[in-house]
């Protein structure tokens, strides 16, 4: 007896904890459901999180070199292994940024050094962007030596691990076989040089005798008959009046400009070499204080003025009625005067190096103040980013330090996403979004501001078209409509949330468009016709004698009208061309764009609104009809009692109690609009346009992300905003639905009550 | 008048006549694309016209009439001396499919009604579907055998339908050799290459086992070479005959025979030919690839797409939604957890499909796919294995997505199971879970079944999430095949629901490929009505069984 009690237990411990095992189970699972939520809110904010971080500095190596009083400039190779440094006494130096043990480097060790012109003839230096990596040193007899760092790869086996090794080896070149090019044909010295280079041709401009502005180009020209190139030069020389202070010339060989104090003269140089004058740029001293250097941004269409206030305006092209010309866009504040601009390779990333030695990071179009500060404990003389802008080298006297640059996004600001900003070559500042192009230095335009006008755009002409609808039917078919032709009107209705948006979308597309733009008028029509034509029906129903009046009664009216919207509907088509005919000479598109000056679209906001508002339409119906359905029946039987009209119980009673549960049915349907992806993407242009106009189109946040996400690259900025995008999407539709659905309980929980 | 205003009637006919208009929606949308879907695959009478150009002279049209349409004729009053003497306000204009794509410039060309001259639909006018350029209507003339003229008027017919059905079942079995042993061993070959790259990764490429790859390569080479030998013989053969056809043109034409699918006279059809012929053109639009870059043939790869990722979904979200159901209805307390899961599954259901796939393509593929690649498929990097979309992504990005539908259909069927069974079980001495295992459950399997059919209608009809993980225009291998282990989740599928965005919006010939979207809308639409019907019938069905059982 005791065995088999205990043996009882035993069961039923096992039982018991089969019991207790299920209730964790089941509880994980049910919070699985939390999880998974929190699980895309979450890593959607991971994934957008790096675009706000501010930019990182950490110091990776410090070493120091000998007579670095004496550097004029500084280089980085691509994979940030090999550094160098050209003198002002015009030696090249090769040194290592990192240790490698293959070919015994240290961080420091000096490579390679050469000298490329002797110390006593140099007389100016001139650096070409970035990009162009080349360098030239002006001398005292008029002519210039280019010099340009090369670099070669190789693999070497590693003898402890056997593994693949990158080596690079560097070398300097002097450019036109070690010969100096000759830049002023009178011999003078060159006291100031700017010097850019297109690969063939090279362009040299320079100051000799403090006013004389000597511009040279040098082209490339093929003997046919032996194949040599040559180097041909044109001279040009514009005297100025009073002493330049600083060059540039434009890496197109197309502008040199000089600056001569507050005054920056423009100059077209031709194809063959011929230079015409083109503008003069006042820098206003009084409130950016004196210019004191000139620098260009990378990509080649901005310059940058440093002034003794501590400020760097940036000024670019812009289309004036005097054809383009150069315009103060915006300022940077460097906190003191600034000595030296290095500019990034890509990137519209600027670095000053202040008087104080202070670093500053700044990025023009986002007009983001990213970093400032002194990295190093003494002053900073000198900075140097690497072309893939993770590294940056600084010299302070005879220390170097590399420092690993975390600035992955700089040109993503929140300002630059929600504000106007103002883009190189635009005449204002505007919103736009243009994500990708062909070639590298283009900049990017990232502002959510027009996708996220077209959806509410997209949205709102939905919810006008689906709203009146979907509502009218909700209450009809729950309040009016008789129970027997209910059961089958409901779930037909609902049927189509079913119906997959990439069919609408098809149809709205290809068979609706085409449709509306033959036959506005006629949907003009219908929109009118219909209402009035379901009134007179009626109207003339009412004056049947009462036999006829009561086989169809107000339950099923609906049947009734069907046949009568179809009419009025083939009718309103079928008077279609005649209208056209008779009120817009037979070209109703040709009409809105000439004579009212809309733009009509062949997938417009219409086709949109008409489509989407039939996918929204049964979300619509289906919440508000249950909530209607749902009144109880006391409240309006009271009301009929007291002698109210149906139509006064609905609106007085029914209407008002039900009212939360219609509201959440709009939420839910705004939710589902907003979101909806193939219907916008097949219907639309997906041109990113500002403009309330009904005959164009748009382009939405989740059709821009179903058109943009496949091409994005991972971790780039676009790819970043684009989870931004289905971010902002994600917290919206949270917003609406959270809302909607708070109502709906404390709906219920009221009726319950009733 | 003014008190039948007041009595609100004209309003609430208004309210009524919005029901109507959504019904004329649903309804007529299903009905026009099950019309335009359906004619699609109804043979058309090929009719030979005599057209007036404008320059005067005339010129013979063969083709069917695709579409017709009347405009006012002052739009085409420019089209010179045809409309000469024409007097009426409108004017038809046809659009003809003339096909015989390689030799006119545009496989249509516009009619103008007053234009045609002569029209008649002669009886031996034969359209030909073919492999290539789409369909060639004329008349056939001969057929030949190696250069050789061996069927005149005759027994034209007779040898033509004879030898077409040889050329058909060569090709048929050269497409086999090619798909299956062929293609088993290229699958070969890349895993031998992937084993050896394995080997190296680990550090145990010995010489041994060097040699016994390239000796397997070797082999598999071997074979590889008959299998081309007589997959060549097998081509060789269907390219014996041809069919030599007379073109609108007057010109006669060689088509090769091995390009020749099917060779119809529709004209000389009776109703039920008609109707046998469409019935035989559905089953071949089920049960056969596309053709001509998606434009033409079947949509078999896209059918067998769909319902393996929506089949890998439901065995992904069917424990998950019903677990939750469980403990959402039979577990949670009245506290803030339960309110906030509830918040999650209402969110769950309203966030846009999209977001669901953006956030597949980041977790999922990149992040999931891409650490499973450097743990178990080193060897192929950096080529990916899983971290690039695919069907098992698609599935478990749609099963997230299909959650909230399955825990709101079971949570309802849980909630219509009366208390008195539970309360009855649990006071017999059933613990807890073992009336949930023994009794809810099973009462409540239809509701899940409901569940799981709306959640594979809502699958099945989702595409935006799916551009982002895994779905492409074209995936020339099934997710499933021959080659161990068979079930392929890494490889990317085709879509019914993308594949009408793709054809419909991205094809090169638009105007050729709408009748395909039409049909492939219908299918999909028929698939997905049935299903969701399908779904209300059982809830009502169960609404009804568990109404009786409460008395």
């Amino acid at each position: 007896m005791a065995s088999l009690s205990a043996q009882q237990l035993a069961a039923n411990r096992g039982r018991l904890f089969k019991d207790r095992a299920a209730r964790y189970g089941v509880t994980l699972g049910g919070i699985m459901v939390l999880v998974a939520l929190l699980l895309i809110f979450f890593y959607l904010l991971y994934v957008v999180q790096p675009i706000f971080e501010s930019v990182s500095l950490k110091e990776e190596q410090s070493f120091s070199l000998p007579n670095s009083d004496d550097v004029e400039a500084l280089g980085m190779e691509e994979q940030a292994e090999i550094g160098y440094r050209l003198m002002k006494s015009g030696k090249f130096e090769f040194f290592a940024l990192a240790d490698k043990s293959i070919v015994k480097r240290k961080a420091g060790d000096i490579i390679d050094s050469k000298e490329v012109v002797s110390d006593d003839k140099i007389t100016s230096f001139a650096s070409t962007l970035p990009v162009n990596k080349q360098y030239a040193y002006g001398l005292n007899d008029g002519t210039a030596m280019v010099v340009q760092p090369k670099f070669k790869v190789s693999f070497a086996e590693d003898p402890q691990t056997g593994a693949l090794e990158r080596t690079i080896t560097p070398r300097v070149e002097v450019l036109n076989n070690g010969e100096p090019l000759v830049v002023d044909e009178s011999g003078q010295a060159l006291e100031k040089l700017a010097y850019e280079s297109d690969g063939d041709t090279m362009m040299f401009a320079a100051v000799q005798g403090g006013n004389n502005l000597l511009i040279t180009k040098y082209a490339a020209e093929e003997n046919f008959m032996t194949g040599e190139t040559t180097l041909k030069p044109v001279f040009h020389k514009v005297t100025l009046n009073g002493t330049i202070d600083d060059l540039i010339v434009t890496p197109d060989l197309r502008q040199v400009m000089a600056r001569r104090g507050n005054r920056i003269h423009v100059f077209d140089v031709g194809i063959s070499g011929q230079v015409t004058e083109r503008e003069l740029m006042l820098v206003n001293a009084r409130e950016q204080g004196n210019a004191t250097g000139l620098y260009l941004l990378a990509g080649a269409s901005s310059i940058l003025v440093t002034h003794d206030t501590g400020l760097v305006t940036q000024w670019f092209q812009v289309a004036t009625d005097e054809g383009r010309q150069y315009q103060y866009i915006r300022s940077f504040d460097a906190g003191s005067p600034v000595k030296d601009i290095e500019v990034e390779y890509y990137r519209r990333t600027f670095y000053t190096v202040s008087e104080n030695g202070q670093l500053g990071i700044f990025y023009t179009t986002s007009e983001a103040d990213l970093y400032r500060g002194n990295p190093l404990e003494t002053g900073v003389e000198h900075v140097m980013v690497d072309p893939r802008a993770n590294y940056l080298i600084m010299q302070s006297g005879n220390r170097f330090s590399v420092f690993d640059i975390k600035n992955e996004h700089p040109e993503v600001t929140w300002s630059a996403m929600w504000q106007e900003v103002w883009y190189e070559g635009y005449p204002e500042p505007d919103y736009t979004w243009q994500s990708t192009s062909g070639s590298d230095d283009f900049e990017s335009k990232y502002s959510l501001v027009p996708i996220a006008f077209g959806t509410i755009k997209a949205a709102a002409y939905a919810m006008l078209f689906a709203v009146p609808i979907g509502l009218a039917a909700a209450v009809y078919t729950a309040y009016f409509m008789s129970p027997s032709v209910r059961k089958y009107v409901k779930p037909t209705v609902e049927i189509m949330e079913a119906l997959p948006t990439v069919i609408l979308g098809f149809l709205a597309g290809l068979w609706l468009a085409p449709i509306i733009e033959r036959y506005l008028p006629g949907l003009i029509a219908v929109l009118l016709l219909v209402p009035a034509a379901i009134i007179l029906t009626a109207f003339l129903w009412s004056r049947l004698p009462s036999h006829i009046r009561n086989t169809v009664t107000d339950g099923r009216a609906a049947l009734l009208l069907i046949p009568v919207v179809l009419l009025v509907g083939w009718f309103s088509f079928g008077l279609s061309p005649w209208v056209e005919e008779v009120l817009f000479d037979g070209n109703v598109r040709g009409y809105l764009t000439n004579e009212l000056g809309i733009t009509f679209d062949q997938r417009n906001s219409l086709v949109v609104g008409i489509a989407m508002g039939f996918a929204v339409i049964p979300t619509i119906f289906s919440i508000a009809e249950d909530a209607v359905f749902s009144v109880p029946k006391h409240l309006s039987n009271g009301s009929l009692a007291l002698g109210a009209t149906p139509w006064q119980t609905l609106t007085k009673v029914v209407l008002l109690t039900a009212s939360p549960g219609i509201f959440s049915a709009v939420m839910m349907g705004l939710g589902r609009a907003v979101g909806e992806t193939m219907i916008v993407l097949m219907a639309t242009g997906n041109t990113p346009i500002m403009d309330w106009n009904i005959f164009e189109g748009m382009r939405t946040l989740s059709a821009n992300i179903a058109v943009e996400m496949p091409e994005s690259e991972v971790g780039s900025s676009h790819y970043r905003i684009l989870f931004l995008a289905a971010f902002v999407l994600f917290i919206f539709t949270f917003f609406f639905n959270t809302i909607a659905e708070f109502v709906r309980q404390r709906l219920r929980d009221k009726y319950s009550s009733m | 008048m003014n008190k039948w205003f007041k009595s609100g009637k004209p309003w609430i006919w208004l309210t009524a006549g919005s029901v109507s208009v959504s019904l004329i929606a649903v309804v007529g949308l299903v009905l026009m694309i099950g019309w335009r879907g359906l004619s699609f695959f109804w043979p058309s009478a090929i009719h030979e016209m005599s057209i007036e150009q404008a320059d005067g002279s005339t010129r013979t049209l063969i083709g069917e009439i695709y579409e017709s349409e009347s405009v006012p004729t002052s739009r085409v009053s420019d089209a010179g001396t045809i409309m000469d003497g024409y007097e009426g306000e409108k004017v038809t204009r046809y659009l003809m499919k003339i096909g015989n794509r390689e030799y006119v410039p545009l496989d249509f060309a516009w009619v103008l009604g007053p234009a045609i001259r002569a029209d008649e639909t002669p009886a031996g006018l034969a359209v030909i579907e073919r492999t290539k350029d789409g369909n060639f209507y004329g008349y056939p003339v001969a057929i030949e055998q190696q250069g050789e003229r061996v069927a005149t008027q005759g027994n034209l017919r007779e040898e033509l339908f004879q030898r077409m059905e040889r050329a058909v079942e060569l090709n048929e079995k050269a497409m086999a050799l090619q798909e299956g042993e062929i293609g088993a061993i290229n699958y070969e070959l890349t895993q031998l290459n992937l084993q050896r790259r394995g080997l190296e990764l680990s550090g145990s490429l010995t010489e041994e086992a060097i040699n016994d790859i390239e000796q397997r390569r070797e082999q598999l080479q071997s074979q590889y070479l008959e299998y081309e030998k007589e997959l060549f013989a097998l081509r060789d053969k269907a390219g014996r005959d041809s069919l030599i056809m007379r073109d609108m043109r007057g010109e006669e034409i060689k088509v090769p025979m091995y390009q020749v699918l099917d060779v119809n006279f529709p004209n000389d059809m009776g109703f039920f030919a008609k109707l046998g012929h469409f019935f035989q053109q559905i089953g071949k639009f089920v049960s056969e690839p596309p053709r001509e870059a998606n434009t033409e043939g079947g949509v078999f790869p896209a059918i067998f797409g769909t319902v393996f990722m929506v089949l890998l979904m439901s065995i992904i979200v069917a424990p998950f939604g019903v677990i939750a159901a469980v403990y959402l209805h039979e577990y949670a307390g009245k506290n803030a957890v339960t309110k906030l899961i509830r918040i999650a599954v209402i969110n769950l259901a309203g966030v846009p499909s999209i977001v669901y796939g953006v956030f597949g393509l980041g977790f999922f593929v990149y992040m999931v796919g891409g650490s499973l690649d450097q743990i178990f498929y080193p060897e192929a990097l950096p080529n990916p294995t899983f971290g690039t979309p695919g069907v098992l992504w698609s599935a478990v990005t749609l099963a997230i997505l299909t959650l909230p539908v399955v825990i709101v259909a079971t949570e309802e069927g849980l909630s219509r199971i009366p208390p008195t069974l539970r309360e009855g079980s649990l006071s017999l001495g059933a613990t807890k879970w073992e009336t949930i295992w023994r009794i809810v459950l099973p009462m409540a399997s239809p509701a899940i079944m409901t569940g799981l059919i709306l959640a594979v209608a809502r699958a099945a009809g989702e595409v935006a999430p799916l551009m982002l993980v895994g779905v492409v225009k074209s995936a020339p291998m099934l997710p499933v095949d021959g080659n161990f282990p068979y079930f392929h989740l890494d490889r990317k599928f085709m879509h019914l629901g993308f594949h009408i965005y793709d054809v419909g919006f991205q094809s090169p010939n638009v105007e050729a490929a709408r009748p395909l979207v039409y049909a492939t809308s219908f299918l999909l639409i028929t698939i997905i009505v049935g299903l969701n019907l399908t779904a209300i019938g059982v809830r009502n069905h169960l609404r009804e069984k568990y109404r009786s059982l409460e008395h």
